[in-house]
């Protein structure tokens, strides 16, 4: 039997991933807020750009399923005695992933490499010692022929394409028959991009799956370690830092920023004063400090942290939590300087003439009319943290290096881009996967503001 | 105004068959008129008829979304669409000059005027040293700004709308330019400053021998200003004549209701004496001066001092004043959304001023706003049902649900409005529209008084009359009391029972509509009466 493992940012993402449901849910009975995100959802752009974050999602999901596997029995233990159980705590994502995370090789290797990529002293039959590139111990040693590499490469891609594509048609045939059957006359999903989209993310992790059975896709790393193995386990993180930060700065920023915009006087004084206190202390020597005092914490109580990932977990939630409280700030500012604008407008005051509560005014008239902002924040800021992980890494704060971050991997290329010839496979596998989600994020965002700004609101 | 002989002069700008569209959508569609030398053209039209558009396309400063679809405009014997941009630069400001709307937003807040009325000199003009300070000096002296000399080193915020409005005309005559376009100069100016500017437009004409194009949608300014006339709407020139003959007898039936608009000022409004529901007395609004770290108050700003008046029963009172005389203030302190610094509000002889948060919130029910702006006063992120409601749920009128559906529903259909229109955003309607809403908003909580803050100045013409009459119509119904703040003199007769005429914080002179506007007492209300642009009856 397994062990499961509940880390902490487990419980924080599934509860994330419940909340975001009971919104939908919520969103689903009130007609209005539905007109809106439909209108979300008539966009192509819209529709594209979230399934592209709902992969994302799942993936990261999915890795977040952690247990520990049993240790083989030793030899005279008995069944019934208790279970070892293995020290490395696995994700579910691991065991689709088992063909990437196996087959290590002993140093860097290029995408699809069939030898490695430093030399190394080797004996040859005769006994001579001689220097040469060694052949990869799992990338392409299947070969019988080294001259079919390419061709091999280019069949087993098609035949991972094909198959690809016939798993991807199966749930999308199956939806259209169930969408004929059901007859439903307001359809205004633009389901055939929908399924495009879909369709081209299975083929591509199949084919990935596919081949990486017997290639390196991505290369390997420093220690052999396949580099799209490490990109794909860190969305996770990636996708855990930006959305946990920014929630922690959200009740802050709105909270404060819109009481010191709405009641004004000694409220918007004491705000003020955090915020341009807080924000003339170097960030960076705040998160260096917090991280220091977080390490010395996890020293002091190891009993606490018996396992590696119990460690690296409990730095990164800490770090989402230092990052959330020292960057409230410049929302802070838009939300009181917003708030200042709208709460002057002819609105407000007809609502303080209709004797209005100031929680019912703050609610019904000044939050939608901030919306905008912090939406456009919360992306912006989603990109920024994802970012500021990677910078954090580099100066040696960030998150664990036992963790899979892209930082951690940007951090690396430092190194190896200097070397020559360079290796850039690795900051490119981080590059192309954040850049694809950050992308995701943005032109959702894009779309969601669109849709709930009026002035720019298409029907109704 | 005295007319000019247009028929042996060569026309200064004509415009041929003019069309601008946006994408297939035609805005102006196909106007011709021309300009002669020392001519006023006025080309009226509410908003949206095209008449800005016209005015930008002569200049070719159009945003980029629009263009130019067909036609030409001739300036003199040049062509100007066959000017590059290079060329057509020579010919903004130096051959046509323009002047807009708002003198505040028009001039560069961080330079001194004077160094911005020397710039558009030697851009244009080869002028230096004295030569160049004593035009400056004759420039301002012209457009009658006092100490020119001394104003030249001032900056744009230590001088008064008017006198903004001067310096920008100044600047527009720099360079001694052959036409002027002058787009709504004095919509955002008070009454009698909005005199002043007329005149010394119609005096410059005279002596610049310049051709001006005139745009306004002020009938009243129209008739004492123009020479002839265009009335536009929609994109297209519906009549074009001599000022006279327009108001003697307008053709088009559009024209007929533009004049028509225009409040009947000798007939007034009676009423026979009732109870009083509001009494303001010695009411003083002033908002302290604060300075040094510890924001000690060190004097009053007294933006209202010492007023009192009374509003009756199912009549209307209206405040009447220029920006800044504080009406607007004592409107809001009514309605408890400016601090009181000392006087007494009473209302149904219980006194206002003094009770609590909580002790005011019954009063909401009874006295209710209607603001200026249309397009601020209402939520852009609420339905019209939500922002109607607001007021009924939060006061406690109609806690039953059915009921009050069914009372907006009879309320939109009262303004004129449909039932239908409930679950559409602000943003759908039009000004006019939306004011409907916001008085069915005001009229949701069945209030005894309803404070209207220049309900009717960010409307048309054509739509103010009836906003109006349907304010007359409600007050005659349900025997609402109204005090109407407003700087429009015309409308008042129409409306109002009483006037009370507001300067710089206090009340100048108070009556009964008729003995105000026949017999005025005060020599501002004299003043301000004579500063009314006026239709000359043939």
């Amino acid at each position: 039997m397994i062990l499961p493992v509940v880390l902490w940012s487990d419980i924080l993402i599934f509860a994330l991933a419940i909340a975001v449901g009971l919104f939908v849910w919520q969103v689903r009975k009130n007609p209005l807020a539905k007109a809106r995100w439909r209108t979300v959802f008539e966009n192509k752009v819209g529709v594209t750009s979230f399934v592209i974050i709902l992969f994302y999602v799942l993936i990261s999901l999915v890795d977040s399923l952690h247990f520990r596997e049993p240790l083989p029995q030793l030899e005279g233990e008995n069944a019934s005695d208790k279970v070892a159980y293995s020290s490395e705590v696995k994700s579910v994502l691991d065991l689709v992933l088992v063909n990437l995370e196996e087959g290590a090789e002993t140093t860097y290797s290029a995408p699809f490499a069939l030898y490695s990529f430093a030399k190394e002293n080797m004996t040859a039959e005769d006994g001579t010692v001689y220097r040469d590139f060694p052949r990869l111990e799992n990338g392409g040693s299947h070969l019988a022929d080294e001259a079919d590499h390419l061709w091999d490469i280019f069949g087993k891609s098609i035949q991972a394409i094909l198959v690809g594509l016939i798993i991807g048609f199966i749930p999308v045939a199956l939806h259209m028959w169930l969408r004929k059957r059901a007859g439903n006359t307001e359809d205004y999903i633009p389901w055939n991009v929908a399924y495009g989209t879909f369709i081209a993310l299975v083929v591509i992790s199949t084919w990935i799956l596919m081949v990486s059975e017997y290639y390196h896709i991505l290369g390997t790393d420093k220690v052999g370690q396949d580099v799209l193995y490490q990109s794909i386990k860190a969305i996770r993180t990636g996708v855990l830092i930006g959305t946990l930060a920014t929630l922690v700065t959200l009740p802050i920023a709105i909270v404060l920023g819109i009481s010191a915009g709405y009641f004004k006087g000694w409220v918007d004084d004491t705000v003020q004063f955090i915020y341009t206190t807080l924000s003339s202390i170097p960030g960076i020597l705040l998160i260096a400090a917090s991280v220091l005092l977080i390490d010395v914490y996890i020293e002091t109580n190891p009993e606490a942290f018996n396992l590696t990932i119990l460690r690296s977990d409990f730095k990164f939630i800490a770090l989402c939590a230092i990052l959330g409280l020292i960057s409230w700030t410049t929302l802070c500012r838009l939300l009181r300087a917003e708030t200042l604008k709208v709460s002057q407008l002819d609105y407000v005051q007809a609502a303080h003439a209709f004797g209005v509560s100031h929680s019912g005014v703050i609610r019904k008239h000044i939050l939608p009319n901030v919306t905008h902002i912090i939406l456009i924040s919360v992306v912006l800021d989603f990109s920024a943290f994802v970012l500021a992980e990677a910078v954090l890494s580099y100066i040696g704060v960030g998150v664990d290096p036992n963790m899979h971050s892209w930082g951690n991997m940007i951090n690396a290329a430092r190194s190896e881009l200097s070397r020559d010839p360079s290796v850039w496979w690795s900051v490119t596998s981080a590059f192309i996967l954040m850049f694809t989600l950050v992308l995701a994020a943005n032109l959702f965002s894009d779309e969601v503001r669109n849709a709930f700004d009026p002035r720019t609101a298409k029907g109704n | 105004m005295t007319m000019t002989d247009t028929t042996n002069q060569a026309p200064l700008l004509t415009v041929r068959n003019l069309r601008v569209t946006a994408g297939s959508n035609a805005l102006v569609k196909g106007i011709n008129f021309e300009i002669f030398p020392k001519e006023i053209f006025a080309l009226v039209g509410e908003s949206g008829s095209g008449k800005s558009l016209t005015s930008l396309s002569i200049m070719r400063l159009l945003p980029e979304a629009l263009t130019i679809s067909h036609g030409e405009i001739n300036f003199k014997d040049t062509k100007l669409f066959t000017l590059t941009e290079t060329q057509m630069n020579t010919v903004r400001g130096r051959k046509i000059a323009m002047i807009f709307q708002e003198p505040q937003t028009s001039l560069n807040p961080v330079q001194t005027i004077g160094a911005q009325l020397k710039e558009v000199l030697e851009l244009h003009q080869n002028i230096q040293g004295n030569a160049l300070q004593a035009k400056l000096v004759s420039l301002l002296d012209e457009v009658g700004i006092p100490d020119p000399e001394a104003r030249l080193k001032w900056y744009p915020h230590q001088l008064s709308g008017g006198q903004k409005q001067r310096v920008m005309i100044a600047m527009a005559l720099a360079c001694e330019p052959d036409l002027l376009i002058a787009d709504e100069p004095t919509t955002a100016l008070d009454v009698t400053i909005q005199r002043q500017i007329l005149e010394l437009l119609d005096k410059l004409r005279r002596d610049r021998n310049l051709g001006v194009l005139l745009i306004t949608h002020d009938m009243g300014v129209v008739s004492e200003m123009a020479d002839r006339v265009a009335v536009m709407q929609y994109g297209e020139i519906l009549e074009q004549t001599d000022c006279k003959s327009f108001f003697a007898n307008p053709q088009h039936e559009y024209s007929q209701r533009l004049i028509n608009s225009l409040p009947d000022t000798k007939h007034f409004i009676q009423g026979e004496d009732a109870e009083t529901i509001l009494t303001v007395d010695d009411l003083k609004i002033w908002f302290p001066k604060k300075s040094g770290i510890l924001q000690k108050t060190v004097g009053h700003t007294k933006a209202v001092d010492g007023v009192s008046f009374s509003v009756e029963k199912g009549k209307t009172l209206a405040i009447v004043g220029e920006s800044g005389s504080g009406k607007t203030t004592t409107g809001k302190a009514i309605l408890r959304l400016n601090p009181i610094h000392d006087g007494s509000i009473k209302f149904n002889g219980k006194e206002l001023v003094g009770l609590s948060h909580k002790q005011f919130h019954p009063y909401r029910r009874d006295i209710q706003v209607i603001f200026q702006d249309p397009f601020s006063s209402m939520n852009p992120r609420m339905t019209v049902r939500e922002i109607i409601e607001e007021g009924m749920v939060s006061l406690g009128v109609e806690p039953d649900a059915d009921k009050r559906e069914g009372k907006m529903r009879a309320l939109l259909e009262r303004v004129g409005m449909l039932p239908e229109h409930l679950d559409r955003f602000p943003h759908e309607f039009s000004g006019g529209q939306r004011q409907r809403i916001a008085i069915a908003r005001a009229l949701a909580v069945d209030p005894k008084l309803i404070i209207c803050d220049e309900p009717t100045s960010a409307l048309d013409v054509s739509i103010r009359g009836q906003v109006l009459d349907l304010l007359n119509d409600l007050q005659k119904e349900t025997g609402v009391s109204l005090l109407f703040i407003t700087h429009d003199l015309s409308i008042i007769p129409h409306l109002a029972h009483n006037v009370a005429v507001m300067k710089n914080g206090v009340i100048v002179e108070q009556g009964t509509t008729q003995d105000v506007m026949e017999s005025p007492q005060h020599p501002y209300t004299q003043a301000l009466l004579q500063a009314v642009p006026k239709i000359q009856t043939v």
